[in-house]
């Protein structure tokens, strides 16, 4: 029976970019996958003739250009295209736009502010100096602050250099930023209410916080510490969809040798005297490895694909206390014509950005509260995109793919599973809502794949269809995620690691937990890392 | 839920335009469009102005040699008025103003509560308790933030008022003959209010230049019609319209520093160790420590205090020709002492002019032996010279005229 040098289970991004260093490294490497397709919450499936959607991640920011090089994944394919910027539409009949000219931006916010529009700048400012401050630490391993072993020392020297780099000024705001809400946050730069329920968005996505709940200033830098070519805080569409993304790098795994088995789901890890030594699949097939790598989240891998009596209680007890809560939905649409918004101008920029309808942080907060009671809410918060009005490759001439991601969405309805008719009544709240902006969009629906976090967990097998396999909390941060002592892509089994978004750095489509983790396998199966650059220079 | 209606709000629907022009036209676009020649128009704080006209070098010389007309609408305005307008301004800048009286002008900064300097600028004090702030960078939440407590009302005013810069030697001569009558008893930074078609014309002796000159500010709506007195008058005086490249040179040898160029200012500045005080920007002189409190001013005193001050901002004179913009300024050609920020040739001074941002000691206690490494880039090969730097007072150039009142020809 042929052995493995590492198995990883689950083409997602993560598991995908694990695979293709360790690949490069020289190690023999299969990628299982549930799925017939491959991809995880980086995909895209055509699942109405004629219409490629981004299933569940939509917009692309975090992945990380150096992993991009390193994998030489635009040879394989990977274009990513900025957009604009985007707009919430108020209830009474305006927009407040994002443009990306900042004088522009600037202009508009006056339209409601005369003094939020000069408050931007030193907003943008301080949000800069922080994603410049946690950017290179994306690409580092967490240090251990209870361990004494040089590399951890080394990384907590750096840690604490970085700290003591900072004026009293700057420390301040970094607490501050760490702790605070996102609504606290804003009201202390903005007194309109419309562009910080703009703003807030990327505090509450994926997250089952409301704009109000601490932590969610956090979350808002998080989605600001990305980049497009070098653009800090810019957003694009992968062209052809988010499943490019996971296309290119499966393509470039291949093409140094490994290998890739779909509709192959796993069971368990084989582990023999506290050593995993390979996967069993849903059938019983045995696969041998000498390391098996986990892309599925912290709780998946450990509470269901290992024996708990392999594993220490507390370690146990953290993971099964670990906060991954399902708070998301999403709606994908196929469109035979191109939606038309009256408040918009004809032409407006708008189009081809992110586009909201909830026009204050108290909607939000009452849209979380319905999460609360178990129910999805009444009047959600919608993240909507067009990526076909700058990606011709998604469908016909014409013809549009919108993506609708929708907050908030219980992973069960006031305490039961979610039904058939539950499922139909969310899409319903997010369709209405459109309709309400967009005349006749009913009317130009095509297809429709509606997503509550049981269709996310059954398919892409994250626990409650959270998006980022965990919250972006400080608790579970750093050296924290997924848990305190195991924050170094190893876990209390010999030769099993993890490599999703449960571990440091977090979610969004990034792919360092997954390079990160390759370094560290790589370091502990004394293999070179030379091919594994390290993170770009923030000067 | 139903569907939303259509916005009522007139004023913000209007404004909703504002995208189909990314660059803003001044009020003054249309006359200077229609002299446009070579088509470099260049953004200055979102407003599409002129670099230049038809030609830099004699553009440079109308400001130097005739009269030139210069579009400052773009720069950013606030009025500020109230019962407590001197008293909130006091705080606000770090200059005396109770010493500034109506009718008069005078160029200041100002500092966030660590001292850092957010933007300099001139304070026109048109009324004993109305102010006009002029400044390139927008700071609308620091004003109101600041004003409490105060009986004083901020607005920002950029977009209603028209701005022109009449600049060089025969520009009182110029404004004389056009009807600007006691033009010539108006001494450096005096302000006066001269009668333009329905309203008025508010004049300062003030400008950019180091040369005789004015500024005109004009309500918006009677921009061109004062365009046009001033074109029209200006036939037998040489009058010129200039853009920012010619503007430059002048602003160099006059020695005068340009916010986010010669320094970055705090609200910019994604690098905290990039903020600079008022005695690292070379103007510390402003620092008037006998008025009561102003913001920054304890930071200020505990760094003058504990000598913590890092920096300081020099004028150089530098061998040869080639000016050496962004090059790097050396001790005994060895230990890097700071960067250069704006650097000219003046044609007026014959000299090769900078402005430098040096740390201390350099600049300070070590003034000699200094040397700026240039690269001159022709035909796609470098040529490195490394030249001597000597510090030297500014303004480079002093125009006499500057300060002559009345002016020689008037």
């Amino acid at each position: 029976m042929k052995r493995w040098d590492a198995v990883v289970i689950g083409a997602g991004h993560n598991g995908l970019v694990n695979a293709c260093y360790l690949q490069r490294a020289g190690l023999d490497v299969l990628v299982v996958e549930k799925n017939d397709w491959i991809g995880g919450a980086a995909v895209s499936r055509e699942l109405t003739p004629g219409f490629t959607y981004s299933n569940c991640s939509y917009v692309c920011s975090l992945f990380r250009p150096e992993i991009m090089r390193d994998l030489e994944l635009p040879r394989y394919g990977l274009q990513v295209i900025p957009y604009e910027g985007g707009a919430v539409f108020t209830q009474d009949g305006d927009y407040l736009a994002a443009y990306h000219d900042p004088h522009a931006h600037r202009r508009e916010i006056a339209r409601f502010s005369a003094r939020d529009a000069e408050a931007y700048e030193r907003y943008a400012r301080d949000v800069t100096r922080q994603c410049r401050f946690i950017q290179p630490l994306l690409m580092r391993t967490a240090p251990d602050p209870a361990s004494f072993r040089p590399r951890d020392l080394s990384e907590l020297v750096y840690l604490g250099r970085k700290f003591a780099g900072m004026s009293a000024e700057e420390l301040q705001l970094t607490v501050r930023f760490w702790t605070m809400s996102i609504s606290d946050f804003l009201d202390e730069y903005f007194e309109t209410d419309v562009l910080k329920a703009y703003l807030a968005v990327s505090g509450i996505i994926g997250t089952a916080l409301g704009p109000m709940s601490p932590g969610t200033a956090y979350v808002l830098l998080h989605h600001y510490m990305g980049e497009v070519d070098g653009a800090v805080g810019a957003w694009g569409f992968a062209r052809g969809g988010m499943g490019s993304i996971t296309r290119a790098l499966a393509d470039s795994l291949r093409a140094s040798g490994g290998t890739i088995r779909t509709e192959a789901e796993v069971d368990h890890v084989l582990i023999r005297n506290g050593k995993a030594e390979g996967v069993v699949l849903a059938g019983g097939e045995e696969i041998r490895a000498a390391r098996v790598i986990s892309n599925a989240d912290v709780k998946r891998t450990f509470l269901k694909f290992v024996d708990e009596k392999e594993l220490p209680e507390p370690f146990v007890k953290s993971v099964r206390n670990f906060k991954i809560r399902g708070s998301s939905g999403k709606v994908n649409i196929a469109l035979d014509s191109m939606p038309q918004f009256p408040a918009l101008p004809e032409d407006s920029p708008c189009l081809q950005g992110d586009m909201h309808f909830t026009d204050s942080i108290e909607r939000m907060e009452r849209a979380y509260d319905d999460w609360k009671a178990g129910r999805w809410s009444a009047d959600p918060m919608i993240d909507m995109v067009i990526p076909t009005t700058l990606d011709p490759t998604m469908a016909a001439p014409g013809k549009h793919f919108m993506s609708c991601f929708s907050q908030y969405c219980p992973p069960q309805v006031e305490g039961r599973d979610w039904t058939d008719a539950d499922r139909d009544a969310f899409a319903e709240t997010v369709i209405s809502q459109i309709a309400d902006y967009s005349p006749g969009f009913r009317d130009r629906i095509v297809h429709m794949e509606v997503r509550t976090p049981r269709e996310i967990e059954a398919e892409v097998g994250l626990t409650e269809g959270n998006i980022f396999q965990g919250e972006l909390t400080f608790d579970q941060l750093l050296f924290n995620r997924p848990v305190p002592g195991y924050a170094q892509y190893r876990s209390p089994v010999d030769g099993l690691y993890i490599c999703g978004s449960s571990t440091h750095p977090g979610g969004g489509v990034m792919g360092a937990p997954g390079r990160n983790a390759a370094a560290e396998i790589l370091r502990d199966a004394s293999k070179s890392t030379r091919h594994v650059s390290p993170a770009y220079d923030v000067i | 839920m139903t569907v939303v209606p259509p916005l009522t709000d007139e004023k913000r629907r209007a404004a909703q335009k504002h995208i189909e022009t990314i660059r803003f036209e001044t009020p003054f676009h249309p006359r200077i469009a229609a002299l446009m020649q070579t088509n470099d128009w260049y953004d200055w704080a979102g407003y599409k102005s002129a670099n230049t006209l038809w030609a830099e070098e004699l553009e440079y010389f109308a400001i130097r040699a005739q009269s030139a007309l210069f579009d400052i609408s773009p720069m950013v305005k606030y009025r500020i008025e109230g019962p407590d307008a001197e008293a909130f301004c006091n705080r606000l800048t770090l200059r005396d103003v109770s010493k500034l009286r109506p009718g008069r002008v005078h160029y200041t900064a100002w500092c966030d509560d660590s001292g850092h300097v957010l933007d300099d600028g001139t304070l026109f004090r048109l009324a004993d308790t109305r102010f006009r702030l002029c400044c390139q960078e927008r700071h609308l939440p620091w004003l109101l933030d600041g004003a409490l407590g105060f009986d004083v009302a901020v607005t920002e005013e950029t977009e209603e008022i028209a701005g022109l810069a009449l600049q060089g030697p025969t520009s009182c001569a110029l404004l004389k003959a056009a009807g600007f009558d006691g033009i010539e008893t108006m001494k450096p930074f005096d302000i006066r209010d001269f009668g333009h078609e329905s309203g008025s014309v508010t004049v300062s002796r003030t400008g950019f230049t180091g040369d005789l000159g004015y500024e005109l500010f004009i309500d918006t709506p009677l921009a061109l019609s004062l365009w046009d007195r001033l074109w029209t008058a200006g036939e037998l005086y040489g009058i010129r319209a200039i853009g920012n490249a010619a503007l430059n040179q002048a602003r160099i040898e006059a020695g005068l520093i340009v916010a986010n160029i010669d320094f970055i200012t705090t609200d910019h500045a994604l690098r905290a160790d990039r903020v600079r005080m008022p005695d690292e920007t070379g103007l510390g002189w402003m620092v008037d420590l006998k008025k009561g409190h102003f913001n920054g001013r304890r930071a200020i005193e505990d760094a003058r205090r504990n000598n913590s001050i890092r920096h300081v901002l020099v004028g150089l004179e530098i061998e040869g020709n080639v000016p050496a913009d962004h090059a790097i300024v050396y001790h005994r050609k060895k230990r890097e002492a700071g960067v250069i920020t704006s650097a000219a040739w003046s044609p007026t001074a014959k000299r090769n002019l900078a402005i430098a941002s040096l740390e201390r000691p350099y600049g300070d206690t070590i003034t000699e032996d200094l040397w700026v490494e240039i690269y001159a880039l022709h035909e796609l090969r470098y040529t490195k010279l490394m030249k001597r730097a000597t510090i030297v007072p500014r303004p480079f150039v002093k125009l006499p005229r500057r300060t002559a009142t009345p002016p020689a020809d008037c």
